[in-house]
């Protein structure tokens, strides 16, 4: 149908793209974790699998990973337990002003992630809006410190700048039910609670799979919301890349670092696309 | 009401004869979307183990009335009931009728046998009895082989049976078809159509069937009630409404028809140059006059007496397997379409014939959109 130049002139540049943008620094980032950082802070080319093992014997770096994603994982619970009965108050309850609601959760997305996360600080500082209330009506005699650089911090900011990612696949999936499947589950008998379960619910499946993997993924790699809110408590991985990548200067032990979680991501988004599609029917 | 004493009561005023016993009543039943008016005063009785087609166009309402009594839509004004029980004011989920939905909407990420136990399963029947229904309601339907199967793996017709199984297998008191065979081909439709009927007579379940097809609804109905643009134009049994029509809309819309205006004069309707004694009062009247009602006749034979002749001249012919509906062009403006039997005519010039009789006076329809 088309000839074979017209073909490679529209396959061409973005294989281009991703092979100069997205595969060479994978690749060079691959290979760095295997070198190492001499006395004098050069880089040496010898290879080893010396940074991986440091990675193992240092405890620092395997527990952040865990608080990592000990924190992704409440990150994603929580978007989903608000942005799914969001969407499905959209979907199937807005009526008429669906669209409206449905820019009022988009319109954050305009915002700057900085700004959001900033907002953030402002509210739970010790002189922040929360604490200045919760003293002000008497309930708090004392600022709470916990409020702010803290694990905590970084749990309710990326779930705030992450819900509407979780809320769009979701939405989409129960944009997608026949709004007949829900008639005959009624019609069959089943209350409303009932068709929920058995039928709405399992056919969002999909839905709730894309957006906790985007939460997830995205909450696990954030560096700056713990950067801004987190204090010492709330390191993340990300953030001990950035100083290895930065003020420590040993790009090798970075790399291995990254190299580990792109593994983690890469089989994380493997896995959900396969339950995704065991979950899809149409 | 008369009073009546005991001893005579019981064989005198045995109605049911007339009337069986009425299942579902519609009662005045409007409905409008906005300023649009989709039903118009609606009043409608099903009795216990009827078929009745609620036929029309698209855009007739036919649907809405269907979901108003299923509980999807609510109607504006007007009842419902189901014997001395108001359906209106329930939700769907707790009315005691059941749908076959147009494009099935089978539960996509369950089971045939899901799919069919899905309404006992919710009432919270029994595990063995569950198990049972839905083995004879899958054998009921011939699909016993497939209980294991999704529904994206079967055909078409398979899916429709399915869920008519789905259906069937709560045993409502009514069940409501929206257009339950228009997706599928002529030949499986046709067999279908046969299949439900004689399912229907089994089960012994009054059937709500909507179609837009007069043939299937005078195939399968033991009553039709033909809707238009929101209001009911006659309802009656398939042989009555064909061959006494209401009214003009209702002659033209199921089967072929003649329509004749005529001004009728000291008992003679003239249209034309035809003439034929009528019993009706002085004044313009309309006229049904069915293609299979008028035959071609040999100008040579003699006249029968009562029996009306014209000549004409055939202008137009359509071949329909055993018949032919042939265009005569008989007088001025006066164009009749007859039924006959193939290969007879032929000759651009023929003779016609009909009774009086034949020519059924209908209302003229008034003009909606």
């Amino acid at each position: 149908m088309f000839s074979r130049a017209y073909k490679m002139a529209v396959t061409l540049p973005p294989l281009v793209w991703v092979a100069a943008f997205l595969l060479t620094p994978y690749l060079l980032m691959f290979c760095y974790s295997f070198w190492s950082v001499s006395s004098a802070q050069v880089i040496v080319h010898h290879w080893s699998l010396d940074n991986y093992r440091e990675l193992l014997r240092v405890g620092v770096y395997w527990q952040t990973l865990f608080r990592s994603m000990w924190i992704a994982a409440r990150v994603t619970i929580f978007s989903l337990l608000l942005g799914y009965p969001l969407a499905y108050f959209l979907s199937f309850h807005a009526g008429q002003r669906k669209e409206l609601f449905y820019q009022l959760v988009i319109i954050p997305l305009w915002v700057s992630y900085l700004v959001r996360a900033y907002a953030w600080k402002t509210i739970l500082g010790s002189d922040g809006v929360l604490n200045t209330l919760l003293q002000y009506v008497h309930l708090t005699r004392h600022p709470l410190e916990f409020l702010l650089y803290s694990p905590f911090a970084v749990v309710l900011t990326l779930t705030h700048i992450y819900t509407p990612f979780t809320f769009l696949p979701i939405y989409a999936a129960l944009e997608h039910i026949p709004r007949n499947l829900v008639e005959a589950s009624h019609d069959l008998g089943a209350t409303p609670g009932q068709t929920f379960w058995k039928i709405v619910f399992p056919l969002s499946i999909p839905g709730v799979l894309a957006g906790a993997t985007f939460a997830f993924v995205l909450s696990l790699g954030d560096f700056l919301a713990p950067l801004l809110l987190g204090g010492p408590s709330g390191i993340m991985i990300s953030n001990i890349v950035v100083s290895l990548f930065g003020a420590a200067y040993n790009w090798p032990l970075g790399a291995a670092i990254s190299f580990c979680m792109l593994l983690l991501v890469v089989s994380l988004i493997f896995l959900s696309e396969r339950l995704e599609r065991k979950w899809s029917f149409s | 009401m008369v009073s009546i004493p005991p001893s005579t009561a019981a064989p005198v005023l045995d109605t049911s004869a007339v009337t069986p016993k009425s299942l579902l009543s519609i009662r005045n039943v409007a409905k409008n979307f906005g300023k649009n008016l989709v039903l118009r005063n609606i009043s409608l009785d099903i009795a216990e183990g009827e078929f009745l087609t609620i036929l029309g166009e698209s855009g007739s309402g036919k649907t809405t009335l269907l979901r108003i009594v299923a509980g999807f839509e609510s109607a504006t004004s007007g009842e419902v009931w189901m014997g001395d029980e108001r359906l209106d004011q329930q939700p769907p989920y707790r009315r005691r009728v059941n749908t076959v939905f147009q494009h099935y909407a089978l539960f996509p990420h369950l089971t045939v046998e899901e799919n069919v136990g899905y309404g006992l399963r919710v009432a919270r029947r029994p595990d063995a009895e569950v198990k049972t229904r839905v083995e004879d309601a899958l054998a009921k339907v011939k699909m016993t082989a497939y209980a294991k199967v999704k529904p994206s793996n079967i055909s078409g017709g398979q899916q429709q049976r399915i869920a008519l199984a789905r259906a069937l297998v709560n045993r409502p008191k009514l069940l409501l078809l929206d257009e339950p065979l228009s997706a599928l081909d002529a030949n499986l439709r046709r067999q279908m159509q046969l299949e439900l009927k004689s399912l229907q007579r089994e089960v012994a379940i009054s059937f709500l069937f909507v179609t837009h097809d007069q043939e299937e609804a005078m195939v399968m109905s033991d009553r039709i009630a033909l809707l238009r643009s929101g209001e009911l134009e006659q309802v009656a049994a398939p042989r009555e409404i064909y061959s006494r029509p209401a009214t003009a809309y209702v002659a033209q819309f199921i089967g072929h028809t003649n329509l004749l205006e005529a001004e009728v004069r000291g008992g003679i309707a003239r249209c034309s140059s035809l003439s034929w004694p009528v019993r009706l009062a002085d004044g313009p009247a309309l006229f049904s006059l069915r293609p299979e009602n008028i035959v071609v006749v040999s100008p040579a034979t003699v006249v029968v007496s009562g029996r009306v002749r014209v000549p004409g001249r055939v202008v137009n012919q359509a071949f329909h397997g055993a018949t032919e509906l042939i265009r005569v062009q008989c007088a001025e403006g006066v164009v009749l379409v007859v039924r006959t039997p193939s290969s007879v005519a032929g000759h651009a010039e023929v003779e016609l014939e009909f009774s009086p009789g034949d020519a059924v006076a209908v209302r003229k329809s008034a003009e909606r959109n």
